[in-house]
């Protein structure tokens, strides 16, 4: 076990990883952030996605460890009320069906606006390739999406 | 249960004789399965992340990350095999030294460094030896330190197509890379490698033998797709069978082919 | 709210359809925000994964490496003294080793272990389960429990399997096929006479069709965690799409009162029909039980692809009778249902396969010998219109054959032979708010299909009924496929009374669906069951069919009778 001290969602916190743990696991068990989801721990789904000093990361495929210093951002630290542009365009969208995927998703359309403001409909594919949906089905998360940028323009 | 340890120095990682953990896109899979070794070991160096851009070739830390070299204007002959390799979360961890030995079917941006001819350099050694080479050691694989990638000096002479099933991400049917210089008319140095069509990324003798020396015209085009698959082996899984992939190779160099010619 | 239905893609057509959907309803045909999606954008959905418990154990199973073999001894010694290692459980710790999912419903014969503990029918069935304090730990001992096997033959294709000699999957059904009504080992659906008609044909055409099973592949992997709560209760999180079935199947298997189990779900991170087979929530509750301590059973990526229950394979062949202008006059199918090594709801398949023949198309001799096949493959399960999707890409693709080889355009084909409100279709009910001819026009339309002007003029409300409405005169009917040993049983209830049989035929035909109770005390629903049979357990018209009855939909009555396609005719 050793200690990592970081900063979650704007908040300084500090728990304790086990070895060869990953950060999806450090994140839910032990900080108990629940909102990046298990989907399968081989960084094929991306349904554990969180943004690590502004870079999409796959929280299954990183060392708990790695995140000692730097700055992580999950789907929790939006709006508690749903008022965050993109949380907007998702419910106004229906860009969440069962919601497994969606703080993922999330995180994906995130990191995609914060560098790229008005992205075009190819650069928002592109920006949640790494992100699986079963249900809802891609064009409403695109819709979403591309309606949140607009919306923040 | 494995235990992640991170020395000064490549020279130590060489020694300790510990796999190497790159990035962590395949060894963290192992570690969340419990099947990776008790000890792997890693170095916070940051020479292994440097791009050095010197004259006629790049020298890329073997640690950069495809999204390092998809951020870099002058890199641009690397990105559309950059751009193959996983999806943008992938990118943002999946280095260029753990690309060579990315088990099947992955490793598709050494199918590009293999048809520019570059260069591995290993840790602690001088010298530097072709990729295709090095990507061979799969069972002990050696500790590369950078690579030497030529460029290429007409862009129009490297080709690359990733063929796979979903898109924009989505594993390797295979994987075609092509260097085709021109002298006069003439192809001088021909270099053709697929990936995902044998144990691991490899050069397709029999295509470039059909290319080598003459124009990039119908015939040379048919002829090298015809024995595109000569000497490979493919392998068979959840994507293709074997049969599948030398069927299509040849269909799909023609077409990446003809697109550059 | 923004209108989500994109006017250019979505139209609800007034035109052909004004009659079905009242316009002045509040909520329905309007966009309304999904209750729940409030949770899903800010992270706090509670999936069964989602709730903390101090303590928790994680349950990880040992896995047959083998398609089939026996399971000479299994030793836990060495992996029980791994560090962290609770409790290693195996087939003796399980009160009711033994089960089949829709033995709730009182159909089939309880089929499969928990943990199996003399042999393993699918590679991944599980023999024992390992508790332990971190799922690295589990993950270790299970590498460590060391099981004797002694690989066994088996068979991976259905035709393979019902061969003579083919390995036996299930001792209970010998010749690799479920057995129907106690009667026969395929589902039977007979209309008209086939062979008769094939010889008054202009073409036969025939087709083989097969499809691969196909993983549900929830983002959600399935799993459940179970924890001791106050009185002897357990509560249970569980990922099910089917919470009381899945509490029913616990219940049963540990042999608990329903009323110490408290069951939490709902919340579900896709299902796809893939999370009904409540694998998860006996083990982990049986778990808790025996160690005192919350335990999760959560499946990796893996074991959800390799042992989670596909939508199963199927294999079609299809023969037509064809006459030159285009009219299917005779169509009969073979199929074979891929259930893998154990029933799950593969039974159930066949039997709403069957009810949905010949497609949607008016076909006067129609004739189907149903499957439902045992393999040495992983059990297969329910999938969004299973039963229905695998048989409707052969009846198309069928279809497209035959329209190329009477030389029309396929949508033509479609409308030609398409049911009308009035038809008489082959499972004996009457065909009501048809809409395949509208739907071709459409797609035709959309398609740049050009069809002629009598085509277009067709509708699904004109021309039905009347001849077409009625039941054929004669039905071909065999023995082909009769079982012994099975009647006693009766449909399901091993041991129970004796169903009682509605009036039998001279000539005996397919089984009559199950009788139930409510049915057999209620002469009216024998009676009804003549015109209005049966799903798949088509009842074939007796040899003197009684008149057939108006196409108009009978008027509803207080206390009519309610179909399903399982327990058959039901009292509402």
């Amino acid at each position: 076990m050793r200690p990592v001290t970081f900063t979650l969602n704007g908040a300084p916190r500090a728990a304790f990883a086990a070895e060869g743990q990953n950060l999806l696991d450090f994140l839910r068990r032990g900080v108990g952030d629940l909102s990046p989801k298990y989907g399968c721990g081989q960084g094929s789904c991306g349904a554990c996605t969180v943004i690590v000093d502004g870079e999409t990361r796959l929280a299954c495929l990183m060392p708990a460890e790695d995140a000692a210093g730097r700055r992580v951002e999950t789907a929790a630290g939006l709006d508690p009320q749903g008022r965050h542009p993109l949380q907007e365009a998702f419910m106004e969208h229906f860009a969440a069906q069962c919601g497994y995927c969606t703080p993922g998703m999330l995180m994906a359309a995130r990191a995609l606006l914060d560098r790229n403001p008005r992205p075009s409909r190819d650069e928002v594919i592109e920006a949640i390739s790494g992100n699986l949906c079963r249900c809802t089905g891609y064009e409403p998360i695109i819709a979403a999406i591309l309606s949140a940028a607009e919306a923040r323009a | 249960m494995t235990v992640i340890e991170t020395l000064p120095t490549l020279a130590e990682a060489a020694r300790s004789g510990a796999p190497f953990f790159g990035g962590g896109t395949i060894w963290m899979r192992a570690v969340n399965a419990g099947e990776a070794p008790p000890r792997l070991v890693r170095t916070a160096d940051p020479a292994l992340r440097d791009i050095q851009g010197a004259g006629d070739a790049v020298r890329i830390g073997a640690g950069v990350t495809m999204a390092q070299i998809l951020a870099r204007g002058d890199l641009s002959f690397l990105h559309a095999p950059a751009r193959a390799i996983g999806g943008p979360q992938v990118r943002n961890q999946a280095t260029v030294g753990g690309n060579l030995f990315a088990p099947h079917p992955y490793g598709d941006f050494a199918v590009a460094l293999i048809a520019l001819g570059a260069r591995a350099v290993l840790a602690g050694q001088g010298g530097a030896r072709p990729v295709e080479e090095v990507v061979r050691d799969r069972a002990r694989p050696p500790l590369v330190a950078a690579l030497e990638v030529p460029r290429p000096r007409d862009a129009r002479a490297f080709g690359w197509l990733k063929v796979s099933r979903v898109k924009p991400k989505g594993v390797s049917v295979l994987s075609i890379a092509v260097l085709a210089p021109r002298e006069g008319g003439r192809l001088r140095g021909v270099r053709v490698a697929f990936g995902a069509m044998g144990p691991h990324p490899m050069r397709a003798a029999g295509a470039e033998r059909a290319l080598e020396g003459g124009a990039l015209d119908a015939a040379a085009i048919a002829r090298a797709a015809a024995q595109a698959a000569e000497g490979l082996d493919p392998p068979t899984d959840a994507i293709a069978s074997a049969w599948y992939r030398r069927a299509v190779a040849g269909v799909h160099l023609r077409r990446l082919l003809e697109g550059m010619a | 709210m923004k209108d989500m239905t994109n006017p250019g893609m979505i139209a609800f057509r007034k035109d052909l359809f004004a009659d079905e959907r009242d316009d002045r309803l509040n909520e329905v045909g309007k966009p309304t925000r999904r209750q729940d999606i409030l949770g899903h954008v800010t992270g706090r959905s509670p999936f069964y994964d989602d709730h903390l418990f101090d303590g928790l154990t994680h349950l990880r199973c040992v896995r047959s490496p083998h398609h089939a073999a026996r399971v000479r001894r299994i030793d836990t010694a060495e992996a029980a003294r791994i560090p962290g290692v609770v409790r290693i459980l195996t087939g003796a710790d399980v009160p009711r080793n033994l089960n089949t999912l829709l033995s709730l419903l009182d159909f089939g014969i309880d089929d499969e272990p928990v943990l199996s503990t003399d042999r393993v029918r699918y590679r991944g069935e599980p023999v024992a389960a390992v508790i332990a304090e971190t799922e690295a730990q589990a993950r270790a001992a299970v590498k460590a429990v060391r099981v004797e096997w002694e690989p066994l033959p088996h068979v991976l294709d259905v035709e393979e399997a019902i061969r003579p000699g083919a390995p036996v999957v299930l001792d209970i059904y010998p010749g690799n096929r479920f057995v129907y009504h106690g009667k026969y080992d395929h589902q039977k659906l007979r209309y008209g006479d086939v062979e008769a008609a094939f010889g008054h044909a202009d073409h036969i055409v025939e087709g083989r069709y097969q499809m691969s099973p196909i993983e549900q592949a929830p983002i959600e992997t399935c799993g459940a965690i179970a924890a001791p709560e106050q009185n002897g209760r357990y509560v249970c999180y569980t990922s099910t799409q089917a919470l009381f079935f899945s509490l029913g199947t616990a219940a049963k298997v540990l042999n608990l009162p329903s009323s110490r189990l408290h069951f939490i779900g709902g919340t579900v991170g896709g299902g796809f029909g893939g999370k009904v087979d409540s694998i998860h929530e006996p083990l982990a509750i049986l778990g808790a039980m025996l160690t005192g301590r919350p335990v999760k059973y959560m499946w990796d990526r893996e074991e959800e692809m390799q042992v989670g229950a596909p939508r199963g394979a199927e294999r079609w062949y299809i023969k037509d009778g064809v006459m030159k202008d285009g009219r299917i006059v005779a169509r009969r199918f073979t199929g074979f249902f891929d259930s893998g090594a154990y029933t799950r709801l593969s039974s159930y398949a066949v039997i709403k396969a069957a009810g949905h023949l010949p497609g949607p198309y008016t076909i006067p001799n129609v004739h189907a010998d149903v499957y439902c096949v045992f393999t040495n493959r992983t059990p297969a399960t329910a999938m969004r219109g299973f039963g229905i999707t695998g048989v409707d890409f052969a009846i198309e693709a069928h279809m497209d054959k035959v329209a190329e080889v009477v030389g029309m355009n396929p949508v033509a084909l479609r409308i030609l032979n398409a049911y009308r409100d009035g038809d008489m279709k082959a499972h004996r009910r009457v065909a009501k708010n048809c809409a395949l001819i509208e739907c071709c026009q459409v797609v035709a339309e959309k398609a740049g299909v050009r069809l002629s002007p009598e085509l277009l003029a067709m509708s699904s409300r004109r021309g039905g009924g009347g001849e077409r409405g009625r039941l054929p005169a004669h039905t071909a009917t065999d023995e082909a496929g009769r079982v012994e040993g099975f009647a006693a049983q009766g449909y399901a209830r091993r041991g129970g009374p004796r169903p009682v049989e509605p009036p039998r035929q001279a000539a005996p035909g397919p089984a009559p669906v199950a009788a139930s109770a409510s049915r057999a005390a209620d002469p009216r629903a024998r009676g009804a069951a003549a015109p209005a049979a049966a799903g798949g357990g088509s009842m074939p018209p007796p040899a003197a069919p009684p008149e057939p009855p108006a196409p108009a939909p009978a008027p509803a009555r207080p206390g009519s009778l309610r179909f399903s396609s399982i327990s058959g005719f039901r009292r509402r």
